[in-house]
């Protein structure tokens, strides 16, 4: 086994490790649990609120859009945080990059709601 | 944080931005947010043929721009040059490619115009999408860095996406883009993995770095090497549709709507080879030996599955489709030659084939007729009594295709099978050849139907609506028959602009 080849055991070894306490971990306590079903037990889990309706229902497709929007700005923010941290050392060009980077999300945002999307009918 | 350690702030190094080298990306990007924009704003619906003609006009600057980088990179005193902090290359193969793409926008978009109307899809976004990603296709012919390659294989193939979708009540139009969607992300993984394999292989993924590299050092072991160029094969080959990561072809040519057809066909796969021979004729030149195999396979199966399958096919869409295929087989014969000829014939190859294949969708757009579905055989039988210019046009551009001489897809396909005999690669070109002769079939098919086909003929005798030939359409076929037939008698200028845009490697300063 080369020495290359050799440094990628640490990665295998725990894989293995993460496998094996999972098992050990969910199997202790299927072992261990009492099991007592109940139909207010084994209905879906959503955060404590009882489920409305099957699983497959339908939603508003105006969830979507928005749902995108969403995660367009939540990335924006994944770069803005880093970049505010070290604006310093950035300077007038990094200041300017940003700028370039937010206008034209701004502008994408012009165009949704120009196109009618952020209005909930 | 203490003030101590805000004290000692080092600024980082920031890159110097060239904005001559990049001005055409910045045409292209500026006109498509201020159409975005402009449009999302007004009140009222522009004039007819606007948003067409803008984008056209944005091509235009964005080809004067490369005009000056030309004079620039083409004077003996300046030279080639790397631009922002070495991640993009300034020569002569990027403006080459920067001019190919652009004049596939502009050609689109004239083919998109009455489409648009006609399908009731009229509006700005097919034209702002097809100006990303054909930005998205100069930055990849620009990339002097695999990251950059990727950058741009993105920008282009996600806008791609969305346009190959964007026929909204046509289902084929909206399976084609999942189909689409799905295989190019998994290919962009398999580029993706690559690049990294490369770069665990050679430290580097600047081009100039990576050949400086491999000229200097012999690896003891190259297996990670190898599967990298093995990886990176894999995602420009599905860029550039060659078998057998050919699949997605035909299904996504049918289905999308015709005018994106023509500009994937043409940009995509244009900057799929710009990529493509900048990696590895130019970068990985000192592993000739262990690539040119791998890229002979690939011209070799693409030749003939492409030209073997278009024979069987009944849908011109489809039949345009599998010669596309059988067209990057004789673009890879070029590249497999791994010289600066086979890379001139290859560029050659690639402008001549954008307008042969723009011209050609665009009378499938046209015939296609309202619902963009009428794309049988049988809607092209007889077509020379009711459209004589059209079924002219038609046919130049499907001789051009099949290789008649005084057309430019002769001279395409004569520079790199010549190219291809001058590297000893004798096989290769034979099979060429041959492909060439079965390939002529399904182009003289069409032909046949056109003039001598009957338009009663067969079970479904309906009489058909008119054939429109809107203004925009017909300014774009003109244009790409003009240069079809003038480039096939008088092929100097562009023989030339081909010679002088052989990639050159540039280490970063």
């Amino acid at each position: 086994m080369s020495e290359f080849l050799r440094a990628y055991l640490t990665v295998a070894v725990f894989a293995g490790a993460a496998g094996l306490l999972v098992a050990l971990m969910l199997g202790a306590g299927w072992l261990i649990r009492p099991s007592r079903p109940t139909a207010q037990k084994s209905i879906a889990y959503e955060s404590g609120v009882d489920p409305v309706g099957p699983g497959f229902g339908q939603s508003q497709v105006r969830y979507y859009i928005f749902a995108l929007l969403f995660v367009l700005f939540d990335v924006e923010a994944v770069f803005i945080f880093p970049w505010a941290l070290r604006l310093e050392s950035y300077g007038l060009f990094g200041l300017v990059e940003m700028g370039i980077f937010i206008v034209i999300l701004a502008l994408g945002l012009v165009y949704a709601w120009r196109k009618g999307v952020l209005r909930w009918v | 944080m203490t003030p101590a350690v805000i004290a000692q702030i080092e600024p980082i190094a920031t890159p110097e931005i060239e904005w001559f080298a990049v001005s055409p990306l910045l045409v292209l990007v500026g006109g498509a947010l201020v159409l975005l924009t402009a449009a999302a704003l007004a009140r009222s619906r522009p004039p007819r043929g606007f948003y067409a003609l803008f984008t056209v006009v944005t091509a235009a600057l964005a080809v004067a721009c490369s005009a000056l980088l030309w004079q620039r990179v083409t004077d003996p005193g300046r030279g080639p040059f790397t631009a922002i902090g070495g991640a993009i290359t300034i020569d002569g193969f990027s403006v080459f490619f920067a001019v190919t793409i652009t004049a596939a926008i502009a050609l689109g978009a004239l083919l998109a115009d009455d489409y648009l109307r006609r399908e009731g899809l009229d509006g700005p976004e097919l034209y702002v999408l097809m100006l990303l990603s054909g930005t998205g296709g100069v930055v990849m012919a620009m990339a002097n860095d695999l990251i950059v390659v990727f950058l741009g294989l993105e920008t282009l193939s996600i806008a791609l996406y969305v346009m190959a979708g964007l026929h909204l009540r046509r289902l084929e139009s909206q399976e084609s883009a999942i189909k689409y969607f799905v295989l190019g992300s998994f290919s962009s993984a398999f580029l993706l993995y690559g690049i990294a394999l490369v770069y665990g292989a050679t430290g580097s993924t600047n081009f100039g770095a990576i050949a400086g590299f491999l000229s200097g050092n012999v690896l003891a072991s190259n297996g990670l090497l190898l599967a990298g160029f093995a990886l990176l094969l894999v995602g420009l080959g599905f860029k550039v549709a060659a078998v057998p990561f050919h699949v997605w072809t035909p299904d996504v040519y049918q289905g999308a709507p015709t005018p994106v057809t023509a500009f994937m066909a043409s940009a995509s796969k244009a900057a799929g080879f710009a990529a493509l021979l900048r990696v590895f004729v130019s970068t990985f030149d000192v592993y000739r030996l262990d690539w040119r195999p791998l890229m002979w396979g690939l011209a070799v199966l693409s030749l003939l599955v492409g030209s073997f399958l278009a024979v069987v096919q009944s849908d011109v869409k489809r039949m345009l489709a599998y010669s596309s295929i059988s067209h990057a087989g004789f673009i890879l014969v070029g590249a497999e030659a791994a010289s600066d000829r086979g890379i001139a014939g290859a560029l050659f190859y690639l402008l001549a084939y954008t307008f042969m294949v723009v011209g050609s969708f665009g009378v499938a757009t046209l015939v296609g007729g309202r619902g963009d579905a009428d794309h049988g055989l049988s809607a092209y039988r007889g077509l020379s009594r009711r459209r004589p210019l059209l079924a002219l046009a038609f046919t130049v551009l499907l001789l051009a295709q099949a290789g008649v001489p005084l057309t430019s897809g002769f001279l395409a396909k004569f520079y790199v099978i010549g190219a291809a005999v001058e590297a000893d690669s004798y096989a290769l070109a034979l099979i060429a050849m041959l492909s060439a002769v079965v390939a002529a079939f399904v182009y003289l098919r069409i032909t046949v139907a056109m003039y001598m086909g009957d338009e009663t003929e067969g079970a479904e005798a309906v009489t058909r609506p008119a054939v429109r030939v809107p203004p925009g359409a017909a300014l774009a076929l003109g244009v790409a028959v003009a240069f079809t037939i003038v480039v096939g008698i008088l092929p100097s200028p562009v023989v030339d602009f081909a010679r002088d845009a052989v990639p050159v490697l540039l280490s970063a300063p």
